[in-house]
């Protein structure tokens, strides 16, 4: 082979390689960065990615969005990993601000989860309440007409279904051992969807997912029961504590916070997905609990309050004006 | 073609071609200290780099990830979710690679020439490089097979990059993604263009091997 095409490439490939660094690092080089660790609905229904890119034209700042489930997503931010937390597991939140890691809860905004299934709906649970829905998907599971798929990853939906099947008066460790019908997916929302769609089982989802993958065509499955307050799933932001982490962006973060609750951000929630699905995927949530005058906002407080607000005093840092 | 994908397309070839290039650093001077010495352990050590040539990427993903989140032992380097750390990573997973080609197309050289080379005055590491230049189709032979391997991972890239839009989403994390988005699509799309860049690669490669004598 001749010794100058080699040179060539070699040339040509050290070319390529270092036009396409410069290209891809000018954009994002001395600009702030702001680390935001987030459950996977969010993210996947594309809200976030809509909420980023109208927040990043009138800053001189990089949101960076890591998308994995609540359970990670807490975790992540925990061991410093993130500047802060946008997540849906109430439970989990509040021993984030209790261990110290977080400051400035926000509640930004909810929606409801629904159960889907196949359209034949063998254990004929449409139209129930949640808890009896569960109820009778268990028994026909048990008989072997029914089957059902579970997140089983510690995400801010799967720990509603442990928590719906607990309300239901079952035992979600022992249900996890019937392994004949109930199957853990340990995947996102898609892929759990995608399995009890092949499976023909039911499952609980959020609706952005849900809508989003039965509009593409890739599951058969029908939303059953998506009434009752039992499936509230309440959205909130938390800034990872700068004492604790020092090195995180803690700035950055409390001005997104400010943006997500303030008329322009809550607006942008609001109207997401109303062109794509006919219907809003999310609900604003700051100016209902304000107001006071819904029979949702006691819902709210009940599952997603902790001591009767949604960010206790000692937890507000010195930023009382988001807290009204 | 959106911006959004040509970008990720770039930031694709410019992760992985830089790690090709970062591991050439440490994996030239390897691959041809083995090539040429002959040392006690030569074929163990052979060995060992073989063994690795099928380094489940999701298992480097992991360690790296304990390795430099900001609670383990390199967090002060502050690389997690950055190009930087997919960049390492790679350059940690393609070593094998590169270094068992560029071994072998070393040892494919006559050793005549090093003692050549020598017997005309040359020091040791001049002979060693008279050997490389040699060697330089099978050297070509190991940047694009370790940079292929390098572009079509996954398990780095997700771990320790985190897959971030406008940062650090890769090609491979990009089609991950659109499936869990439901953009098939898009999806499609992206499979198509990184099976083109492989593919094209791989002509390359097959090129070159035909070429040489």
């Amino acid at each position: 082979m001749e010794k100058t095409e080699t040179f060539i490439a070699a040339l040509i490939l050290a070319a390529v390689v270092s036009v396409a660094g410069i290209i891809v690092s000018i954009k994002v080089t001395a600009k702030e960065r702001l680390r935001i660790s987030t459950t996977t609905s969010l993210y996947d229904s594309g809200l976030l990615e809509a909420i980023r890119n109208q927040y990043e034209t009138k800053r001189s700042i990089s949101i960076q969005i890591i998308s994995r489930g609540t359970g990670l997503a807490v975790k992540l931010a925990q061991g410093g990993d993130a500047d802060m937390i946008l997540v849906h597991a109430p439970s989990k939140e509040f021993f984030f601000l209790k261990q110290g890691y977080g400051v400035c809860r926000k509640i930004i905004a909810y929606n409801f989860f629904a159960i889907v299934g196949p359209e034949t709906d063998p254990a004929e649970i449409r139209e129930l309440t949640p808890l009896e829905a569960l109820a009778k998907i268990v028994e026909a599971g048990r008989n072997g007409q029914a089957k059902w798929v579970s997140r089983g990853d510690e995400s801010g939906t799967h720990i509603k279904e442990k928590v719906l099947w607990e309300a239901a008066g079952f035992i979600w460790e022992n249900l996890r051992s019937e392994i004949s019908w109930y199957r853990e997916a340990s995947k996102g929302m898609g892929g759990a969807l995608i399995l009890a769609s092949e499976r023909s089982a039911y499952t609980l989802t959020d609706m952005g997912t849900y809508l989003s993958h039965s509009k593409a065509g890739l599951i058969a499955l029908d939303v059953l029961v998506s009434e009752g307050e039992e499936l509230l799933n309440v959205y909130s932001v938390i800034a990872v504590n700068q004492t604790r982490h020092p090195h995180t962006n803690f700035n950055g973060a409390i001005d997104f916070i400010k943006f997500l609750v303030s008329d322009e951000g809550q607006q942008l929630i609001g109207d997401y997905g109303k062109d794509d699905y006919g219907q809003p995927l999310f609900y604003p949530a700051v100016k209902l609990l304000q107001e006071n005058n819904d029979p949702v906002t006691d819902s709210i407080k009940e599952y997603a309050f902790f001591n009767g607000t949604e960010c206790p005093a000692e937890y507000r840092g010195d930023y009382l004006e988001l807290y009204g | 073609m959106s911006l959004e994908i040509i970008e990720i397309i770039l930031r694709s070839i410019y992760v992985s071609g830089t790690a090709t290039l970062l591991s050439a650093v440490w994996s030239l001077p390897l691959g041809l200290t083995i090539g040429v010495k002959n040392f006690y352990g030569k074929r163990f050590v052979k060995g060992v780099f073989n063994a690795f040539l099928g380094m489940p990427t999701v298992v480097l993903g992991l360690v790296l990830f304990l390795l430099i989140r900001h609670a383990g032992p390199f967090g002060f380097l502050n690389l997690m979710f950055t190009p930087l750390a997919i960049i390492v990573g790679q350059a940690v997973l393609i070593t094998p690679i590169m270094v068992s080609f560029i071994t072998s197309a070393v040892e494919s050289i006559d050793s005549d020439i090093r003692d050549l080379a020598k017997t005309l005055g040359a020091t040791e590491i001049q002979a060693s490089l008279a050997v490389l230049k040699e060697a330089t189709g099978g050297t070509l032979l190991a940047f694009i097979a370790s940079f292929n391997r390098a572009i079509a991972e996954m398990g780095i890239a997700y771990m320790v990059g985190g897959s971030i839009p406008g940062f650090t989403m890769v090609l491979t994390t990009a089609i991950a993604l659109q499936r869990d988005m439901a953009n098939i699509e898009l999806g499609l799309t992206l499979a198509a263009i990184l099976l083109s860049i492989v593919f094209a690669i791989n002509l390359t490669l097959n090129l070159i091997q035909k070429r040489k004598p």
